[in-house]
């Protein structure tokens, strides 16, 4: 195992990607620790896929640095490459041969003797639930066992840091789930792990530190805690009886609780955006105080919900544009996939 | 999609996160594998597609009969007095013809292959960057291989016989893989530069036609007018056919064999790098 004096997986400085007139990647810079997941979060087109790929030495970058466990990505770009893996967005295995194949071949180029690539592809496959998928071609397997045996192959060697973009997208919750857990198993044996992705959800479940990236820019960066510190605790969705009672409530909750409030479409229905000046309280708290003076005030409250901020809202809270807007600055890459 | 994944999902095993670390902890790394065993790796993924696919032999066994068919019974009569004396000068023609043309898939995989995922991974392990390329030629040498065996037998059949025998045979099918092998490389280049398949396969029939046909593989050079003598008598095709030629009726041509290696090996020079420049910048 590499270690590095500073403790640090990625360092990156400036770096800069372009695709013709497009800035993809504008100036990045990030610090990710060892032994940590960290998550990029970002819309389509941000430019997650160009960094991540400029990362694992798959693209040269147009300006700046970047260094992984202290190797610079251009120079050193043979020791980058044996201790990283990278689970793209598709399958980055190969469609036309079996699972065991696979894995076989990737665990011959690993350097690994005949006996032993099979016997760890088979011990891979049992793990991840795929033996009986084994001697079946990739092409024919469902999204879920795509992203098991994607990820499997990136852990024919134990990774010191493994890319995962977008795990998850286009899966159905249950194999996200089956993913999730498989991220936590592989950092708590020490490997560090860079996920991207598009749900705050899934960056707030596994991240301990989140980038937010747009327009090729990271616009945010911290814990979790501080960067939902600093876009709200969330929102309140209510559904009143009376649609005439809405102005009313609207002017309550803004008066009570200094939140940002929202009309839907709905007649009956509002939003209102817990705001970070009442946050020593928690959003449940505000959320009952709402609730509350809604009651004195007479307004019948039919339907009521709390909900964490989206990656809309933070967005809207970060950029003052939503994340549908950032697909004009796409990185063709990214796009591809969407 | 979705439905489909919902469903399997179901069925699925579930992950064993138990066992999972239990195969995570083992952090030993073994060394890196030499050139040539990445190299034969990636041959035999080669060889596994085709396992898989087996209609794509396709171009290797009837296109090569089809050949040998037409050709000797087309111009037999005319050229040679009868098509079984034809094709004592034909077959070894045809074969360096066939198999060079054969060739020129290797762009068109090379070209629908690079943009599938499985490339980022490739090319993000610590591994001789160039046998990646140098495996899908290892895998078209067996093709290669095939479809002489095919074209042979073919013309044994219709009464070809090569006074060279058994070793003559070899050492011209062997000389005409080794040249093939090197002449890929123009494929590897065309296949990473093209945009797509339909590209790949226009520029290659453009430079496959003309060299093949423009040489002394139907007919002695000697009638041509002296332009174009000039065009056929220094083709690398003309080189290597007299020579496959020479080999197989029982003779040493010295001076054909060193022409035909010595394009091999430029073929190589030049656009190995090339390929290998455009690979890595993808």
């Amino acid at each position: 195992m590499s270690q590095h004096t500073s403790g640090l997986a990625i360092e990156t400085a400036g770096l800069v990607k372009t695709f013709g007139e497009t800035r993809a990647v504008d100036g990045v810079d990030l610090s990710v620790p060892a032994g940590t997941v960290y998550g990029v979060l970002g819309p389509n087109g941000a430019g997650k896929t160009t960094t991540v790929k400029m990362l694992a030495t798959l693209l040269r970058p147009d300006g700046g640095e970047a260094h992984v466990f202290g190797h610079d990505v251009v120079r050193e770009a043979d020791q980058v490459r044996s201790l990283v893996s990278l689970t793209g967005q598709y399958a980055s295995v190969d469609e036309d041969l079996t699972g065991t194949e696979n894995l076989v071949l990737l665990g011959r180029l690993l350097g690994h003797g005949k006996h032993a690539a099979r016997e760890r592809a088979g011990q891979l496959l049992e793990a991840f639930g795929l033996a009986e998928a084994a001697g079946k071609q990739v092409k024919n397997y469902s999204g879920g066992m795509r992203r098991r045996i994607d990820i499997a192959a990136s852990i024919l060697n134990t990774p010191d840091l493994l890319f995962l973009d977008e795990p998850t997208t286009g899966l159905d919750p249950r194999s996200r789930n089956q993913v999730w857990d498989i991220v936590r198993a592989v950092v708590a044996q020490g490997t560090t792990v860079l996920l991207t992705t598009q749900y705050l959800d899934e960056a707030d479940q596994l991240a301990s530190r989140i980038a937010v990236i747009d327009r090729g820019k990271v616009i945010a960066e911290g814990t979790k805690g501080e960067l939902k510190a600093s876009v709200g605790a969330g929102s309140v969705h209510l559904r009143l009886r009376d649609p005439a009672q809405r102005s009313l409530a609207a002017d309550l909750l803004v008066r009570a609780l200094d939140a940002h409030v929202q009309p839907e479409p709905d007649p009956v229905a509002l939003t209102a955006r817990l705001g970070t000046a009442a946050s020593d309280d928690t959003a449940a708290e505000q959320a009952a105080r709402a609730l509350n003076e809604l009651a004195r005030a007479g307004i019948t409250v039919d339907n009521f919900s709390l909900g964490q901020p989206s990656l809309d809202e933070v967005f809207l809270a970060l950029t003052g544009h939503d994340t549908h807007d950032s697909r004009d600055a796409d990185d063709k890459k990214d796009e591809v996939a969407a | 999609m979705s439905t489909a994944t919902t469903t399997e999902g179901r069925d699925l095993a579930p992950v064993s996160t138990e066992s999972l670390a239990a195969l995570l902890i083992a952090k030993e790394r073994p060394p890196r594998p030499s050139a040539w065993s990445a190299s034969l790796t990636f041959g035999w993924r080669a060889v596994l597609k085709i396992k898989h696919v087996p209609e794509q032999l396709f171009d290797v066994t009837a296109f090569p009969i089809m050949m040998v068919l037409m050709y000797t019974y087309l111009f037999g009569g005319a050229l040679a007095g009868s098509p079984k004396e034809y094709i004592q000068f034909l077959l070894p023609g045809i074969l360096v013809m066939s198999v060079v043309m054969i060739t020129m898939y290797t762009g068109v995989s090379v070209n629908t292959d690079i943009e599938k995922g499985v490339f980022d991974r490739f090319r993000s392990l610590p591994i001789w960057r160039p046998s990646t390329m140098v495996g899908y030629l290892l895998g078209d040498a067996l093709r290669y291989t095939i479809a002489s065996v095919v074209m042979l037998t073919v013309g044994i059949i219709l009464g070809y016989r090569p006074d060279g025998g058994f070793g003559g045979v070899v050492a011209g099918i062997a000389l005409l893989i080794v040249f093939s092998f090197a002449f890929s490389w123009i494929w590897t280049m065309f296949g990473l530069m093209l945009r797509s398949e339909k590209s790949v396969m226009g520029v290659s029939m453009m430079v496959i036609f003309p060299l093949t046909f423009l040489s002394n593989v139907f007919v002695d050079p000697k009638t041509m007018p002296g332009w174009l003598q000039a065009f056929v008598n220094n083709s690398p095709i003309t080189h290597l056919s007299s020579a496959v030629r020479e080999l197989m009726a029982g003779q040493w041509p010295a001076d054909e064999i060193a022409w035909s290696l010595g394009w091999a090996g430029l073929f190589v020079l030049v656009f190995g790098p090339i390929t290998m420049r455009l690979y890595n910048r993808k």
